[in-house]
């Protein structure tokens, strides 16, 4: 075992801050649907809306970020090993084998996490980001030549992709406690510094490769 | 604006790394601008002052003796000379459409019905009490006769000045009692009342619209004599000052060009534009918008409802919040005799829920509205229009859809009932109510005899076969505007089975949503969390062995 520094502060409170603002998000939210009442439809409204602006806000910081770092390497999507994470979550961990993939500062994700993420970051959030702001501004439709969008289908796809998001919310938070010990990986995202096995990356896995 | 108020907070307490956010969304603090109309509305209404430069008691054409209400009308003309006039031009006067085609005779002059006491004709000298002019008593009266207009009924300002209620809108010539009521009723004090005249009061436009169909509140629910002197819970602008209203009268909103009285006229929309004084200093106030503007919220969210739903489906929660409005009569079930005479049976709220001249009522108060998409107009139906009679038939409805720009969604009392009709010819049918003649149904109790003199004395035919159809009658509601605090919530409408679960067609949040996404998400968050738990109790378990076997 040896310790690494994985994820650097900014890292760090981004994504506690990220997972603050979901959270809400998904709180207020499914209170606009009509799931249930917590605060009053009007104010639950109008933090949603809130959360929402802050929310993109700080995703532009992230996407800055992400590019100007070119940490976005370590979200290349690869095929690589990728089956042998899938067997090791399906059957490879109950046998207590180690992972298949080693973490190193040039690549913190394997091949599953890097997929996930990359349809979270480019995909997911995005599309739910815009239709949220297009819900919002729903009023400025026909002056904004968007007379055609139904407001319907917005609040479908927007729907659709909260519960996307909600399911990998679970799953997330389950994953975490996959690690050496059950908080290990919960303990990095606050320190940064991640207990992780000895062993080597293999060259390809880097982001540093190309840079 | 709220949202960058919000937004600015969420960040600072992001940015400092503060745990908590403060509570309070509601308001932007200090609040924006006050909406110009309003203030002008309340400088207008701070004193009250003279509005008008003449003295009425010191005209010498009103110290002469009267003995006839035609006489003064003649010297009202005598300064006055282009009253009547414009006056005849009114639909207070006509009591006709004057958008419609003069031979579809809509309006209640002419063929329109309702599902009260049906309609006017034949019954002339039982509704024209509430005709601002003198003895319509029957169709030969002369529309023409400027001596005919009663100026006393909306001018006078002492209050003593009341029309019998069955005498063609004529006054008592000696103390006379209404038996139905046992109110009793003076001849006036001609020059009293005559010297007296001002702008139109509450009580003036009250009298009759008060007591649409015969009684207090019984047409429209957000019109009785509870505005006549109403606090400000009641009605925001009507309200007294003591209450900490604005104390408006009628025509503070209904304002009038040439006795041409802004308001509500049959299928023409009251008002086609909706602007505000802001915007034009010279429109007429009808809307709410004229003083309040489109944008009256300091929430922006607020405001962008204001092109969808009318200010007064929010703004007025319940009608007939004081006194009670009937909402249905059931004229099938009249001519019930006891002892071989008719009876009235009093109901709950102290309202009659029986009566054998007219059947079977319901009363309530402080009903919810029901709502539906209105664009100022509203449909009538004649004695001349084919019904279909196999459902419910619509006597005055709301016109109006969501595809019309035009278009809010409108609160509205819907008065039901059960209505005579022709099944064979398949149209409504006029009642010959009123009249001492055996032929009146209040007199002989005789539905084919009424409905034949009915018929008759408006040249329409009659299959000799009635029956009653179930109708509905719409009357906007616009009056007894809450005070802010007293507004509907939000989630009175959006909510799962709100105020608005009947209005289809468009996607509210909080109703609508697809059942078939609802559905599978829920049932992905579900599937996750079990295979997580099952993943994780695996865990444990395989774990729990290896530690055994070392």
């Amino acid at each position: 075992m040896t310790k690494i520094y994985l994820y650097t502060r900014y890292e760090r409170f981004w994504h506690w801050i990220q997972a603050l603002l979901i959270v809400l998000l998904l709180v207020t939210g499914l209170e606009v649907h009509g799931v249930y009442t917590l605060l009053g439809f009007k104010r639950a409204a109008a933090w949603h809306e809130s959360l929402g602006v802050t929310w993109l806000v700080l995703f532009a910081f992230f996407v800055f970020w992400l590019f100007t770092t070119g940490q976005w390497k370590q979200y290349r999507p690869t095929t690589r090993k990728l089956f042998e994470v899938i067997r090791y979550y399906a059957v490879g961990i109950f046998r207590g084998e180690p992972h298949p993939v080693k973490k190193h500062p040039d690549a913190k994700h394997n091949p599953l996490q890097r997929l996930t993420y990359l349809g979270l970051a480019a995909l997911l959030l995005p599309v739910q980001m815009i239709s949220g702001l297009l819900y919002w501004t729903y009023n400025q439709w026909p002056a904004w030549g968007l007379g055609f969008l139904s407001l319907d289908a917005v609040a479908v796809v927007h729907m659709a992709c909260a519960f996307s998001i909600l399911i990998f919310f679970v799953v997330h938070v389950y994953m975490t406690t996959t690690g050496h010990t059950l908080t290990a990986h919960v303990a990095a995202m606050f320190s940064g510094w991640e207990e992780v096995e000895e062993g080597e990356v293999e060259d390809w896995e880097r982001a540093r490769k190309g840079a | 604006m709220g949202w960058i108020w919000r937004t600015a907070l969420l960040l600072a307490a992001v940015l400092l790394a503060a745990p908590g956010v403060p509570g309070a969304a509601e308001e932007p603090p200090g609040g924006g601008k006050e909406a110009q109309g309003r203030v002008m509305a309340r400088q207008a209404t701070k004193e009250q002052q003279l509005w008008i430069t003449a003295d009425h008691t010191k005209h010498e054409a009103l110290k002469k003796p009267f003995a006839s209400g035609p006489e003064v009308t003649q010297a009202c003309l005598s300064c006055h000379n282009q009253a009547a006039l414009q006056f005849h031009r009114t639909i207070h006067w006509t009591w006709l459409d004057p958008s419609e085609p003069p031979e579809r005779k809509v309006g209640k002059g002419g063929l329109t019905v309702n599902n009260f006491c049906v309609a006017v004709p034949s019954n002339e000298p039982r509704c024209t009490s509430c005709h601002a002019g003198y003895g319509w008593k029957d169709k030969n009266f002369d529309f023409n006769d400027p001596a005919k207009v009663d100026c006393l009924v909306c001018h006078e300002t002492t209050g003593t000045y009341k029309k019998f209620p069955t005498m063609a809108g004529n006054v008592v010539t000696e103390p006379t009692v209404f038996p139905e009521d046992k109110v009793e009723y003076l001849p006036p004090d001609w020059n009293a009342v005559a010297q007296s005249v001002g702008r139109p009061a509450r009580n003036n436009c009250g009298s009759c619209h008060f007591h649409g169909g015969g009684g207090d509140g019984v047409k429209h629910g957000d019109l009785d004599s509870s505005l006549t002197n109403p606090v400000k819970s009641l009605d925001v602008h009507m309200g007294t000052k003591e209450s900490g209203g604005q104390d408006f009268d009628c025509a503070r909103c209904h304002t009038t060009k040439l006795h041409n009285i802004a308001g509500r006229i049959y299928s023409t929309p009251a008002a086609k534009e909706r602007k505000s004084l802001v915007q034009d200093d010279l429109t007429s106030k009808i809307t709410c918008e004229s003083c309040h503007t489109a944008t009256p919220h300091k929430s922006a969210k607020m405001n962008d409802h204001t092109d969808k739903v009318a200010c007064q489906s929010c703004h007025i929660p319940e009608y007939a919040r004081v006194l009670p409005t009937k909402m249905y009569w059931d004229w099938s079930t009249a001519g019930k005799m006891k002892d071989g005479k008719p009876f009235k049976t009093k109901g709950p709220l102290g309202k009659p829920s029986y009566d054998s001249k007219k059947g079977d009522f319901v009363w309530d108060e402080k009903v919810v509205p029901e709502y539906y998409w209105f664009n100022g107009s509203i449909t009538n139906t004649t004695a001349k229009d084919k019904i279909d009679p196999s459902r419910t038939v619509r006597l005055a409805w709301p016109v109006g859809e969501r595809s019309d720009p035009n278009a809010r969604i409108m609160p509205f009392k819907v008065h039901r009932g059960k209505t005579p009709y022709d099944p064979v010819n398949r149209n409504m049918l006029i009642p010959h109510l009123f009249g001492k003649d055996d032929a009146a149904y209040w007199k002989s109790y005789d539905w084919n005899a009424a409905l034949k003199a009915g018929m008759d004395y408006v040249g329409l035919p009659y299959s000799g076969r009635y029956e009653f159809v179930e109708t509905e009658y719409v009357y906007p509601i616009t009056h007894m505007v809450a005070p802010k605090d007293k507004a509907l919530a939000c989630e009175q409408c959006h909510a799962r089975v709100g105020r608005l679960a009947g209005l289809a067609g468009f996607y509210m949040p909080g109703r609508d949503g697809s059942r078939l996404l609802d559905w599978l998400g829920w049932g992905g968050a579900a599937a996750a969390l079990i295979g997580v738990a099952l993943h994780g109790l695996g865990r444990a378990f395989s774990r729990r062995k290896k530690e055994d076997n070392q």
